[in-house]
């Protein structure tokens, strides 16, 4: 589903972010890219959203170039993908409902459906009371399952969670990662970047260890290390 | 469907804009504030424009031209060299003073000179020749018609001379000079207003740019969910436009009492210029200009400073 052909990522003061990466995620696995800070995790999904162009090598999506596409189309590859992050990035002009009514208005729905599946999609994260307050209202770990309700909104094909429970308590934390293994139970492919030992550890899937932009261990079934 | 979905998408980026300017009302008010003052800004550069406008035509109006005649001209060849005038086409207006309008006019002028009442007495006859008042369409045009009556048969039919002198050519320099410093004064109102104008934008654009600045982040996510750059950038335009339209409405409201109250002292400099009346009768015209300034203003802020961030 995803793969990346021998990328490098080298930036103008010639510090390496990726260094010839090659691997492949399959369509419904649930992948926990791991790492200290600055081996290349979020370097990672950038390229593979198009924010950001490689040095060298290629980043494909269902056997496409994403860097050969066109704007329109680099919109459309990112309305495929539910993106979570550790920051929440909720827009904090908007109520809940709106955060999630937004990106049902990007992917093209209508206002009949859009009213029918915000609701339902916020029970989901157990959010439901919060549906018209707007994201300063919230706790982290609400804000973040809001924003885990808006990846989930257009039933994407990837959720890609950026460190989401850096921000979090155990207890939330553990909340969040319950919500992710349903979400990839229920067929969505799930990729997770963190540096939390115990949720890799509890998870039990495979793990792609990343270290100063090199790709060090990739496990079926791994442990952090 | 296509048309069905485009009208859906602006509805949406119309009530996402209206929202993101009634609920973000701190930085709205403080932008519709510096936006309200640069529309006065432009209105007061109208202001100007007109009473310079005023003031120019009346200084216009006092430049003209005199062709005094001998004693002895005929009516019949003074009106001759009148209707010639007249059919100039740089010639507003011709006035014909008779001799004896000319010697009232004199009297009258100097009613408290005796020794001058005492003296036209003892000639016993009217020393003044007939004049000719000549107004051209522009203070460029007098040397034109100076020329013209020089080349023109100034004879009488008995071959004698009737135009005494033209007083053009006495008054060449100051008229010269006066049309230089009209010329001037017109290139610096127009160097001004836009001098202004532009000031004007700046700051608004500048106002808006860092109301934008602040929701950077927010338009990076919407960008990194799939919105396009248009649906992205809408609600802020829409933004934009609001704060111009609101701008406009505060400006021509605080221009209402500004105006009466500035209209007094300014009749004591300007005898002729009531800004209160003018700003009264030409109130759809400014309201147009300020309105539409505003709006432009406040889409073209927002399209440039959003440009910058909608690339991710």
């Amino acid at each position: 589903m995803i793969s990346f052909d021998r990328v490098s990522k080298i930036y103008p003061d010639n510090s390496i972010a990726l260094e010839d990466v090659t691997l492949t995620i399959e369509s419904k696995e649930f992948v926990s890219i791991v790492g200290p800070s600055g081996a290349g995790k979020t370097t990672l999904l950038k390229l593979f959203l198009a924010e950001d162009r490689p040095s060298s090598g290629s980043v494909f999506y269902k056997d496409v170039d994403v860097h050969s596409l066109r704007k329109n189309e680099i919109d459309e590859l990112r309305r495929s993908v539910g993106m979570v992050f550790q920051d929440f990035r909720l827009l904090p002009g908007k109520t809940i409902y709106e955060n999630i009514a937004f990106v049902l208005e990007v992917s093209g729905r209508s206002d009949e459906e859009i009213e029918q599946d915000v609701p339902h999609v916020l029970e989901l994260v157990d959010l439901l009371p919060k549906i018209w307050n707007f994201p300063d209202e919230l706790s982290g770990g609400e804000k973040q399952r809001a924003a885990i309700a808006r990846a989930l909104a257009t039933e994407p094909d990837i959720i890609i969670a950026d460190e989401p429970t850096g921000n979090l308590d155990p207890v939330n934390t553990y909340d969040i990662v319950q919500i992710l293994k349903k979400i990839n139970d229920l067929g969505t492919t799930v990729i997770l970047t963190t540096h939390n030992k115990g949720i890799i550890d509890s998870l039990g899937r495979r793990v792609i260890a990343l270290d100063k932009g090199r790709v060090v261990r990739d496990d079926k079934s791994g442990k952090y290390f | 469907m296509a048309r069905k979905d485009k009208l859906i998408k602006m509805k949406r980026v119309l009530r996402a804009g209206f929202f993101d300017f009634w609920r973000d009302t701190t930085v709205s008010l403080a932008s519709v504030l510096v936006m309200t003052v640069t529309l006065l800004f432009i209105s007061a550069t109208v202001f100007a424009g007109a009473l310079l406008d005023t003031t120019l035509a009346e200084l216009r109006d006092k430049i003209d031209v005199n062709v005094t005649f001998v004693t002895t001209a005929p009516e019949d060849e003074i009106l001759r060299i009148k209707d010639s005038l007249d059919s100039l086409p740089e010639v507003l207006l011709v006035t014909y003073v008779t001799r004896e309008e000319a010697l009232e006019a004199f009297k009258e002028r100097h009613k408290n000179n005796q020794s001058i009442q005492v003296a036209l007495e003892e000639l016993g006859e009217n020393p003044l020749g007939a004049v000719l008042n000549i107004k051209a369409r522009s203070p460029s045009q007098y040397s034109s018609i100076a020329e013209f009556l020089e080349s023109e048969d100034a004879l009488s039919s008995a071959g004698l001379p009737i135009i005494d002198k033209i007083n053009y050519f006495e008054n060449k320099d100051a008229i010269d000079r006066l049309s230089a410093i009209i010329h001037s004064a017109d290139r610096l109102g127009l160097l001004a207003t836009l001098t202004m104008a532009v000031i004007s934008m700046l700051i608004a654009f500048n106002t808006i740019r860092l109301t934008i600045y602040i929701a950077r982040e927010e338009i990076a996510v919407m960008r990194l969910v799939g919105a396009s750059q248009s649906y992205t950038q809408g609600p802020f335009i829409v933004v934009g436009v609001i704060y111009g339209i609101v701008a406009s409405v505060f400006a021509l409201l605080i221009l209402l009492p500004a105006t009466y109250y500035l209209s007094r002292p300014i009749l004591e400099i300007f005898s002729t210029f009531d800004i209160f009346s003018y700003y009264l009768r030409h109130f759809i015209e400014i309201g147009f200009i300020i309105l539409s300034s505003g709006v432009f203003m406040g889409a073209l802020s927002s399209a440039f400073a959003t440009r910058k961030y909608l690339r991710v």
